[in-house]
């Protein structure tokens, strides 16, 4: 899923200072169920925000609503009408929900609420981890399932660097070292014979390095299903 | 007038090599280096010239490397991939052989977190083995990583990379130095050697898998000036392994630098006996005026020449 975590409320405060009439809109799915953006928190922003206005003698209007998902438009579409009425939205979704909702409502202001972080998973309660960069052309077949470009961060293909000790990766002792893991990994499956050959340089024109991805799959366009 | 590696012959021509090392200041004001270079002039067969190291901005290696060969010495420039793309590594190279640069050493580079640009953007388009075998490729087959030729051939350069015996995993250790001859490999420098029972294993299994006999092996060699040096590379320095019983020989000893010195001189003579290794890369941090003695003391002087 897609990870976010909150803007700071200072930020958020100097974002909102020329509107009255806001609405901080959740999002109802990765960045709620990985706690950033759903209705929950929606509410905690819009009362920790009306108590700021609230004491700098400011008045404002703030409301809250939740979409199912602010990246598609038909949800967006539902609620269209009821967004109309507001001077600003405050977005608690993914920067992609943010954009969505901005190119299907191009006459609002659509604010980040949220500082989109990655694609990961929740490791346990409380700690998420990233662990896929969407380079658009996958090597995990390479390594049985541990990203090198990815986990390691400066996304090497052929082995660990001089860095690694005990397992970390040199950057910080929180870090597993990827190549450690997938030393082990392949060790444990007798296939470290992986290891061995060199791969090429990776063909970085799939990620966004080639410029923003856009993909057409003409079998299920509706224009050609009729 | 054709330019050949000077490191390439002395180590082809079997004899101990000695390479010495110079960073880069954060100026253009290479005075202080162009001084230590001198100091080295008669001890050490080629120079490396960091490449912005722990990612701290520097004059460039490439620049100073034209310095040293103004001054009749020859660079060993080091090329991290961490700053520069493949476009810029394949252009830095043919502008560096231009005008004589005939050794370059292939790494990695510290994470650019390190450095006084923590914000900056890690490039890491090719990682080093990538480089090294990108380096190999414009050599001998005259071809770019994309596939286009080179318009004219490139002369004879020296291919160098980096072994780190005390990163982890360790039994793995080895086999990345294979994989890198593989590369393209030519001679290795490896991370400061402080605990040499480890580095010895680590050459056991480099020579059960016949790797001495592919490669230069050099061992890296750091003088220790002070109890807070050997505690700052234990503690800060990535992939190093400083034993305990270093830092209290030199706690122990009543002239710390004295110390330092004859560790360094011990450690080199140690490195002599060891199948092997085909000689020692000298990096005297921030004490580059030592290397003359630590060199002859380790009966490395005078240097041979070479035609």
């Amino acid at each position: 899923m897609i990870v976010a975590e909150r803007k700071p409320l200072a930020e958020i405060s100097k974002m909102l200072e020329p509107f009255r009439k806001i609405c901080i809109l959740g999002c109802g799915t990765c960045v709620t169920v990985c706690l950033a953006g759903g209705d929950k928190e929606a509410a905690e922003a819009a009362a920790a925000l009306s108590l700021l206005r609230q004491n700098e003698g400011k008045d404002v209007e703030i409301s809250t609503h939740t979409l199912l998902r602010q990246c598609e438009y038909e949800y967006i579409d539902d609620y269209a009408e009821q967004l109309a009425q507001y001077d600003v939205i405050l977005s608690l979704a993914c920067g992609v929900g943010v954009q969505t909702m901005a190119t299907r409502l191009p006459d609002k202001i659509i604010l980040p609420g949220l500082n989109t972080k990655f694609m990961g998973y929740p490791q346990e309660q409380g700690i998420w981890k990233e662990n896929c960069l969407g380079c658009g052309n996958c090597v995990l077949d390479l390594t049985i399932g541990i990203c090198p470009i990815t986990r390691c961060a400066k996304s090497m293909l052929n082995g660990p660097c001089g860095g690694s000790q005990d397992g970390k990766c040199e950057v910080n002792k929180d870090i597993d070292c990827a190549w450690h893991l997938i030393h082990e990994r392949l060790s444990k499956l007798g296939m470290l014979d992986r290891m061995e050959a060199i791969q090429p340089p990776k063909d970085w024109s799939t990620s966004h390095h080639g410029g923003p991805r856009t993909i057409i799959r003409e079998d299920v366009r509706l224009e050609n299903r009729e | 007038m054709k330019i050949e590696s000077r490191l390439e012959k002395i180590l082809s021509s079997g004899h101990f090599a000695v390479t010495g090392e110079l960073g880069p200041p954060k100026s253009a004001d290479l005075e202080t280096l162009k001084h230590h270079a001198e100091e080295m002039r008669n001890h050490v067969d080629a120079y490396n010239i960091t490449d912005n190291q722990t990612a701290i901005v520097r004059t460039s290696s490439i620049g100073v490397a034209a310095h040293l060969i103004q001054m009749g010495l020859e660079p060993n420039v080091q090329m991290t991939v961490r700053d520069r793309n493949r476009i810029c590594l394949q252009s830095d190279l043919l502008g560096a052989v231009s005008f004589g640069v005939r050794n370059f050493l292939c790494l990695q580079g510290d994470h650019g977190k390190f450095g006084n640009e923590p914000a900056s953007k890690n490039v890491y388009d090719l990682d080093s083995m990538q480089l090294i075998q990108a380096v190999k490729n414009m050599r001998d087959e005259g071809v770019f990583i994309g596939g286009e030729k080179l318009e004219h051939p490139l002369p004879k350069i020296f291919i160098g990379a980096v072994a780190n015996p005390f990163a982890d995993p360790f039994e793995y250790r080895p086999l990345r130095l294979a994989k890198k001859i593989a590369a393209g490999a030519q001679f290795i420098q490896t991370q400061c050697i402080f605990d040499l029972d480890r580095f010895e294993k680590w050459m056991e299994k480099v020579r059960e898998l016949g790797l001495h006999k592919k490669v230069y092996i050099m061992g890296g060699v750091t003088p220790i000036k002070s109890v807070g040096a050997a505690r700052y590379m234990q503690k800060n320095v990535s992939g190093m392994i400083v034993p305990e019983e270093l830092i209290t020989r030199i706690k122990g000893a009543e002239d710390k630098k004295k110390e330092g010195i004859k560790i360094a001189v011990e450690t080199i003579q140690r490195l002599k006996e060891i199948e092997g290794v085909a000689g020692v890369h000298v990096m005297a941090i921030a004490w580059e005026e030592i290397v003359p003695e630590i060199v002859e003391r380790a009966g490395l002087y005078p240097r041979p020449t070479v035609n």
